[in-house]
């Protein structure tokens, strides 16, 4: 891990606004995972969060605290695409902001999830391009999703945590 | 490998295939059920009200109108150590409890996150029975998607609602874990602070609105007026696949002549409500004790070697039983080793007239669910938070 910063949502938010009124216009989603590393600021900004970076050889950690408690990371390579998001906290993050396009095949999937005999356990869900994995119990949860074709190499899915 | 380990290996290979005690290095399990009582409700683990349920623990509750006589025993109520409050499907409930109103008139309805599904129904009030115990105007949720709109911020999390007797598998959950409400302060605040679980709903559509504590569900343990502490579940052993198995539901901790600690070790949960488990050298620090869990769910098949079933996906598949040790830490810094036994999961299930598996488990990346299984066979003690102890206050694990 190297540079480490700190950045506090309260003191800079119109700027940070007026930088997000921009991404968005040109983005084609507020999406986080699969996108650009700006859009990371829109997540922080809806999560209503400070947000701390930290770098590593091949990729930089943005850890939102969003103010419900919950810590969302969203790891983006060095070249500034959302390869993984992982979460923990008393309450389970905006999955439709975080996920982007990737939600509408995550959520039919988490709905497909049957057999022959009922049960409650982990949810987990590995489709062609995204896997996504939620444990815990109330109160406590803790998840990740990634494109496994996007990890840089060197990366493992152990990493995203 | 010398002649003296083949002979060891043989006999302890051979033991497995006939021992009840067939668990790892431990030897076999004997723990004492309390017969049910003033404090003592009883616990089936069957095929539950859906008659297809996996490793479900069930009881019976009693809810009635506040301060009449007005009740009605529903029972397939799922014993859940993981969540916190009373969850009834309103498809269950035939008496009319009364609607909690927000202090603008509104009606109270709630979202409650479960890890793969969500709950949505309106907040009412009931006295509740339990065995002996009673707890007075108790908020529960009753569920139901249909008497009120799902609000967009209960699907954000894209997981399906579980609102039905085919979707939640159950008539209800009685949340008896480590916390008194299903949210806490969070749910007081206004903003991006408040997590979004309760709702006022005007005719004009659902809104986010804080709740007070002491509106929020609560688990009705936590309210009983004795034996208020915590629980303990006490369940038998079991050896393979059964149709059935009884245990009881204990409530409170040394407060009464058959709920001492006894010898039983603390766990204490992390800040972030966990326990640590190391498996092979490596610790895992989002793990956790839930009744609620069908399985012990636990890490993946390239740390475990376990293979994933095909039909039966999110279990494992091994060819034959494998026997697996980690070790719980709690935050407390007690620790101690846990065996169990890995069941081939298709296996299991291929007897239709089996519900209670002691070797169910499946995958749960970089996490122990330490589910029902790890129930069979331990009394496990659950101590609320806040509340006095024979030992430290809760919250803590016990076993």
């Amino acid at each position: 891990m190297g540079k480490r910063q700190a950045e506090s949502i309260g003191s800079r938010v119109v700027a940070r606004a007026a930088v997000v009124v921009i991404l968005t216009a040109t983005l084609p989603a507020w999406a986080a995972l699969g996108g650009d590393v700006a859009s990371v600021q829109a997540d922080q900004l809806h999560m209503q969060g400070s947000r701390q970076i930290r770098a590593a050889a091949t990729y930089t950690v943005h850890e939102i605290q969003a103010a419900t408690g919950t810590v969302v990371r969203e790891y983006a390579s060095n070249e500034g695409k959302i390869f993984a998001v992982a979460w923990r906290g008393p309450w389970p993050p905006d999955m439709r902001q975080l996920l982007g396009t990737y939600f509408e095949p995550y959520a039919q999937a988490a709905k497909a999830q049957s057999g022959n005999h009922m049960g409650r356990r982990p949810l987990l869900i590995e489709l062609p391009g995204l896997t996504v994995q939620l444990s815990g119990y109330s109160r406590s949860l803790a998840g990740r999703a990634y494109v496994p074709e996007m990890l840089p190499s060197g990366v493992r899915a152990e990493d995203i945590r | 490998m010398t002649p003296l380990r083949i002979v060891f290996v043989l006999l302890v290979g051979s033991a497995c295939a006939f021992s009840l005690g067939c668990g790892g290095s431990s030897s076999p399990k004997i723990n004492t059920i309390a017969p049910v009582g003033q404090n003592v409700a009883p616990i089936t683990v069957n095929s539950g009200p859906t008659g297809n349920y996996a490793n479900g623990a069930f009881t019976s509750v009693t809810l009635c109108v506040p301060g009449t006589s007005t009740c009605q025993t529903i029972d397939g109520v799922l014993v859940d150590t993981g969540s916190f409050g009373l969850r009834i499907l309103s498809s269950a409930l035939t008496v009319a409890l009364p609607q909690q109103n927000a202090p603008s008139g509104n009606p109270v309805v709630e979202c409650f996150p479960f890890v793969a599904s969500y709950t949505w129904g309106p907040v009412k009030t009931a006295d509740i029975e339990i065995a002996g115990e009673k707890a007075s105007s108790l908020p529960v949720q009753v569920l139901s998607d249909t008497d009120f709109t799902v609000p967009s911020g209960c699907t954000s999390s894209g997981v399906p609602s579980a609102d039905t007797l085919q979707t939640l598998g159950a008539n209800g959950i009685l949340g008896i874990g480590l916390l008194a409400q299903d949210c806490g302060g969070a749910c007081e605040q206004t903003g991006g602070a408040n997590p979004g679980l309760y709702y006022e709903c005007p005719s004009t559509g659902c809104v986010v609105t804080g709740e007070a504590l002491a509106q929020q569900v609560t688990n009705p343990v936590a309210l009983f007026s004795t034996d208020n502490n915590g629980v303990i579940v006490e369940l038998p052993a079991v050896t393979g696949g059964e149709a059935s198995v009884s245990g009881s539901l204990v409530f409170g901790i040394g407060t009464e002549s058959n709920n001492g600690l006894g010898s039983a070790a603390v766990y204490t949960p992390d800040a972030n409500g966990f326990l640590t488990v190391t498996y092979s050298g490596t610790s895992y620090n989002q793990s956790f004790i839930d009744s609620g869990s069908n399985g012990i769910f636990f890490l993946d098949s390239a740390s475990t070697g376990l293979p994933n079933c095909t039909m039966a996906v999110g279990f494992y598949c091994p060819a034959s039983p494998k026997n697996f040790s980690a070790t719980n830490q709690g935050n407390n810094g007690t620790s101690g080793p846990v065996a169990f036994s890995v069941a081939n999961a298709e296996t299991l299930f291929a007897n239709p007239a089996d519900f209670a598996f002691a070797g169910l488990a499946g995958p749960n990346p970089n996490s122990f669910d330490w589910g029902l299984p790890f129930f069979f066979g331990r009394n496990v003690i659950v101590a609320i938070d806040g509340k006095s102890t024979p030992s430290i206050p809760g919250p803590y694990w016990a076993y």
